[in-house]
């Protein structure tokens, strides 16, 4: 059987990698595509751990989290053709509307 | 066996998040996410949750993708392909290196994970059955909860979206 320390060091590379596009990638797409991948790595650790621990409470808040980053990601799309429609730049630090 | 499966599972996970962050062009970064999010459904079959699999599946790569394909599709994204990564990310690459650090140390350092490893069992989670039950009484609450979160953000979505009428 694979260990767990496995599943958590995958967990924690995809974790770094997604944390990486995050913070330097410059187009706003691939930076919510990057926060997905941190979000799934998560769950990995939430469903590695309710496997080695028997106990399907991981396994629940894998499901909310699933719920939740459905929502993010439609209401964060529905900003970004918003601002798209204004602006129209697909750049992070050039959108700074809220800064005033 | 099922060591070999995780090798090629994880193996391509990494490297298809990989690609995700470096692809000059969204649409390859999108498309390397689905291959991971796949990988990650496998993952999840190795754990002994085929549900949560499914629901990967259904959720990541049938809604969530398409809903990002739809969005690169409606914009012009062959804009700013040259330049990939900001200006000035120094103090962003300190924080990431020290992030892998610290989780390598607490990974490496700690007894806690191995001892876990070593006295796991069988395992109950593998039944749907189980985990219906499980999320319909102790989780009912945050499961009704979630429902508004998701009534919430449809229509978030649909108000944000919307063309204001002239």
């Amino acid at each position: 059987m694979v260990p767990l320390s496995w599943y958590v060091a995958l967990g924690a590379s995809l974790f770094v990698i997604g944390a990486t596009g995050v913070l330097l990638r410059r187009n706003v797409l691939v930076v919510l595509m990057s926060l997905e991948l941190m979000l799934n790595s998560v769950n990995i650790n939430f469903v590695a751990f309710s496997r080695f621990l028997d106990d399907l409470g991981g396994q629940i808040f894998a499901i909310f989290v699933i719920t939740v980053t459905a929502c993010e990601v439609a209401v964060a799309l529905a900003i970004l053709v918003t601002v798209l429609r204004n602006r129209a730049t697909l750049e992070v630090d050039e959108i700074a509307i809220m800064k005033g | 066996m099922e060591t070999a499966f995780f090798l090629l599972f994880a193996g391509m996970a990494v490297l298809s998040a990989l690609v995700v962050v470096a692809a000059r062009n969204p649409v390859h970064s999108a498309l390397s996410l689905m291959v991971c999010f796949v990988q990650i459904a496998a993952l999840f079959i190795l754990l002994g949750s085929p549900f949560l699999a499914v629901i990967q599946i259904f959720v990541y790569v049938g809604a969530v993708m398409v809903l990002f394909l739809f969005v690169i599709m409606m914009l012009d994204v062959r804009k700013d392909v040259h330049v990939r990564f900001r200006t000035g990310g120094v103090p962003a690459l300190i924080v990431l290196v020290l992030l892998g650090t610290e989780m390598l140390a607490l990974l490496l350092g700690n007894g806690y994970i191995p001892a876990l490893s070593a006295a796991a069992g069988e395992g109950v989670a593998g039944s749907v059955k189980e985990l219906s039950l499980t999320l319909f009484t102790d989780y009912l609450l945050p499961f009704e909860v979630a429902s508004v979160v998701l009534l919430v953000a449809l229509i978030g979505a649909v108000v944000l979206a919307r063309r204001e009428a002239e």
